[in-house]
């Protein structure tokens, strides 16, 4: 890394940004680059959104009728790296920057110049991603991506060469989340008010600390995994090509290696925005501070050793089956206190229910939910009958939706007053939050009867019995994915104007970004605030 | 500006660190290649390596004939480089412990030109690997067959009568390879 990167955390040179396009592409405000994440993941959810719509049309009925099998598989694989690497990280990224240089009363962000890179290495990671799926359209184009989001070989090493397109996409997106974890953690290690010290910090702030740690040890490995297989591919070796002595197993345990932790990247944050939100609306601080930090922190260390209960399947000795399965279950331990302490918190509190917590409360029902599908999956002879049934599709939306998706919602409309300095439509985004929720709990919670019955995932066609809930699965997706239509026209709508919101917002909320004007100046904190 | 130019090195400390621990988990991904394949020795899972060297001398001392009956299936598949067809006589086989039993392969070169490939064995469950015993297998050998050419290949086998109890039937599973790849000679496939 050049010393180049190493830019002072604020220019004192000028003081409004620059015009134009200068202002986007040369950005080194955090708050520019924050707001360029956050429109990025929008972009990306209703691509993300598209395929999904496309996955459950098809689905719709019984029998072949809007799309071909390798292509509805890669909708699949499409559809679920775009969600999770353009639309969620992306999305909490851009909280992150936004959020942890006025919480914790730092002027910008540590490393503003590699700030600026990680977010512009995104747009290119995203057109390598959008070429891998349209590659195979064109003569010449090799066959697509039918593997899911897995990669498993050695169906990933007999794609065409839209597979390597999308391992290009795979190392961009992975250098990017690393280069901005590595900023963060900096940020927050060195850039705290005088007088902050870590058990002081919000508490989003220990959750990204925790995911941006997990994000540099887990995407290495999966880096090199993919690495592993473009050898496999193209240099003639053999780390997972059978025929040459590699295992395909080998490649599972690298992926999930990284995918296990992921899953804890892709709910941290949000669960951070829960713990702003909760105490907020409850008018009461938050229940177990030490106990929040020490249950991210057990998760971060037992969630990386835990990745196996994917793999149950492969013929593992009952030892080490017992292991993973024994893993995963206390695991469940401390993301259920996190939930117990978010309950607390509302305990006998004065609550209010505006959007923000309207979703809370959603997300912890629902959230709650999700892991108990979880814990039924982590138990092994159970998981020989549900692994890639619809049941895992059920259980991972549960968790990923309200765990991530909504904890974003939460924190977009928890902060967007502080943003644009205009309140949000509330009536509008009540509106949006009932038939969000309800679409998504009738897409989703019919399929957990379909795994249950035996429909498999990843499968194009279905037995006729199992026509009813899909159908209600279909309507309750279209539902849902249109809802985001009136997310957008919310967002547009507050950002051109609306009731000019206050400092505080709202009437409950505490911490340091309040005590800015609404929206922040565009350089914040140049002097250091007074910690009490 | 003193304090400016310490958290600039401050900064800098942080950096070199952080990225030592992102190069350090990429290497461990490297990492997990030797050390898996040593981890499945340590617990007895056989890699593809040992499975191809097992030879006719594996036979368990238990020879005796005993009353108990398990179905062996026979899977077999044929890696996409190699344009052959290959498959067992029969689906399954219901046999004694410790009888020996001959099961008859075909296989059948579809394209023009002469290929060798080898045929590479595993057990599911793997735990009763060890008490399937192979007097005579078309593995042990590299196969080569003439364009259009088919064989009979056989194979010659028992299950020992210590296989655990609780398993009561179990499949030995052949993945043919291509082995002359690498001085690839084109063919044209002519049968299906
Ligand atoms: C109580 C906590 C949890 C437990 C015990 C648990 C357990 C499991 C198990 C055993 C599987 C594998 C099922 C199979 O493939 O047969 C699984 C799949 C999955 N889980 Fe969880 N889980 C928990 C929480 C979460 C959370 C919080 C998330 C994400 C935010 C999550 C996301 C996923 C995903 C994405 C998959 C499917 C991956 C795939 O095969 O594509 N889980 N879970
Ligand atoms: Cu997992």
């Amino acid at each position: 890394m050049s010393t180049a990167t190493l830019a002072p955390a604020n220019d004192h040179e000028h003081h409004g940004p620059p015009r134009g396009m200068r202002r986007w592409l040369m950005s080194t405000n955090h708050k520019d680059i924050g707001t360029m994440y956050l429109i990025f993941a929008l972009v990306m959810l209703f691509l993300g959104g598209a395929s999904a719509m496309l996955i459950r049309a098809e689905l719709f009925m019984p029998g072949l009728q809007l799309l071909e099998p390798d292509l509805y598989n890669n909708l699949v694989t499409n559809h679920a790296l775009i969600m999770i690497f353009g639309a969620v990280m992306p999305a909490a990224a851009g909280l992150a920057n936004w959020m942890i240089p006025l919480m914790i009363g730092a002027p910008d962000m540590a490393l503003p110049r590699m700030n600026n890179l990680s977010f512009w290495i995104l747009p290119a990671a995203a057109t390598m991603l959008m070429l891998s799926f349209v590659v195979p359209f064109f003569p010449g184009g090799g066959s697509q991506i039918n593997t899911g989001w897995t990669l498993y070989p050695p169906l990933s090493l007999q794609v065409g060469m839209s597979m390597d397109f999308l391992i290009f996409a795979i190392h961009l997106l992975g250098i990017s989340s690393v280069l901005a974890s590595i900023n963060i953690i900096v940020t927050i290690f060195n850039m705290r008010a005088p007088g902050m010290n870590l058990m002081q910090m919000p508490i989003f702030v220990w959750t990204w600390l925790v995911t941006a740690f997990l994000l540099i040890l887990v995407v290495p490995v999966l880096a090199g995994g993919v690495t592993m297989l473009l050898f496999d591919r193209h240099f003639g070796t053999s780390f997972f090509n059978a025929a040459g002595g590699g295992d395909p197993v080998l490649f599972q345990h690298l992926f999930w290696f990284f995918g296990h932790p992921e899953v804890y990247v892709l709910i941290l944050p949000s669960f951070g925005v829960l713990a702003s939100i909760i105490p907020t609306f409850a008018r009461k601080p938050l229940f177990g501070y030490k106990s929040l930090v020490g249950s991210m922190i057990a998760i971060m260390f037992i969630g990386m050793v835990v990745w196996a209960h994917h793999q149950y399947t492969i013929g593992m000795s009952l030892a080490a089956v017992s292991y993973f399965m024994i893993g995963t279950i206390i695991i469940s331990i401390p993301v259920g206190l996190m939930v117990f302490n978010y309950i607390a918190t509302m305990w006998r509190g004065s609550m209010t229910f505006e959007t923000p917590m309207l979703f809370a409360v959603a997300i912890l029902l629902m959230f709650s939910f999700g892991g108990l599908t979880g814990i039924m999956l982590a138990v092994v002879p159970a998981d020989m009958q549900y692994h890639d049934s619809m049941f895992v599709v059920a259980h991972f939306h549960y968790v990923l939706l309200p765990g991530a998706v909504f904890g974003l919602f939460a924190g977009v409309f928890y902060w967007l007053p502080k943003w644009t300095g205009n309140m949000y439509d509330e009536r509008l985004a009540k509106i949006f939050f009932w038939i969000n929720v309800i679409g998504f709990n009738l897409t989703f919670f019919p399929q957990h009867f379909l795994g249950l019955a035996g429909m498999p995932r990843r499968i194009i066609d279905y037995n006729i019995m199992f026509t009813e809930f899909n159908m209600v699965s279909s309507v309750g997706a279209m539902i849902f994915g249109l809802s985001h239509l009136l997310l957008l026209y919310i967002i547009i709508k507050t950002i051109r104007g609306g009731k000019p919101a206050s400092a505080r917002v709202w009437e409950g909320a505490n911490g340091l970004e309040w005590e800015l004007p609404s929206p922040p100046p565009f350089h914040s904190w140049t002097t250091a605030p007074q910690i009490k | 500006m003193a304090g400016e130019q310490n958290l600039q090195s401050k900064n800098r400390r942080t950096l070199l660190m952080l990225s030592a621990i992102t190069l350090g988990m990429f290497g461990f991904g490297f990492a997990m290649v030797p050390l898996y394949c040593f981890l499945c020795q340590i617990t007895g899972v056989q890699s593809v390596q040992q499975r191809t060297q097992t030879t006719a001398s594996t036979v368990a001392a238990n020879q005796s004939v005993s009353d108990r009956w398990v179905t062996v299936k026979f899977d077999s598949t044929v890696h996409p480089d190699l344009p052959w067809n290959f498959q067992a006589q029969e689906r399954k086989l219901r046999v004694r412990l410790g009888e020996v039993n001959e099961m008859d392969f075909i296989a059948e070169n579809r394209s023009s030109s002469e290929i060798l490939g080898q045929a590479i064995p595993s057990v599911v469950p793997w735990q009763a690997n060890a008490f399937f015993n192979k007097m005579e297998c078309f593995c042990f050998r590299q196969q080569s067959l003439k364009g259009l050419e088919s064989k009979h290949m056989p194979l010659r086998f028992s299950v020992s009568p210590d296989l655990p109890n609780d398993i009561s039937s179990l499949t030995i599973s052949y993945n043919f390879m291509r082995l002359d790849m690498n001085n690839e000679k084109p063919f044209t496939v002519v049968a299906k």
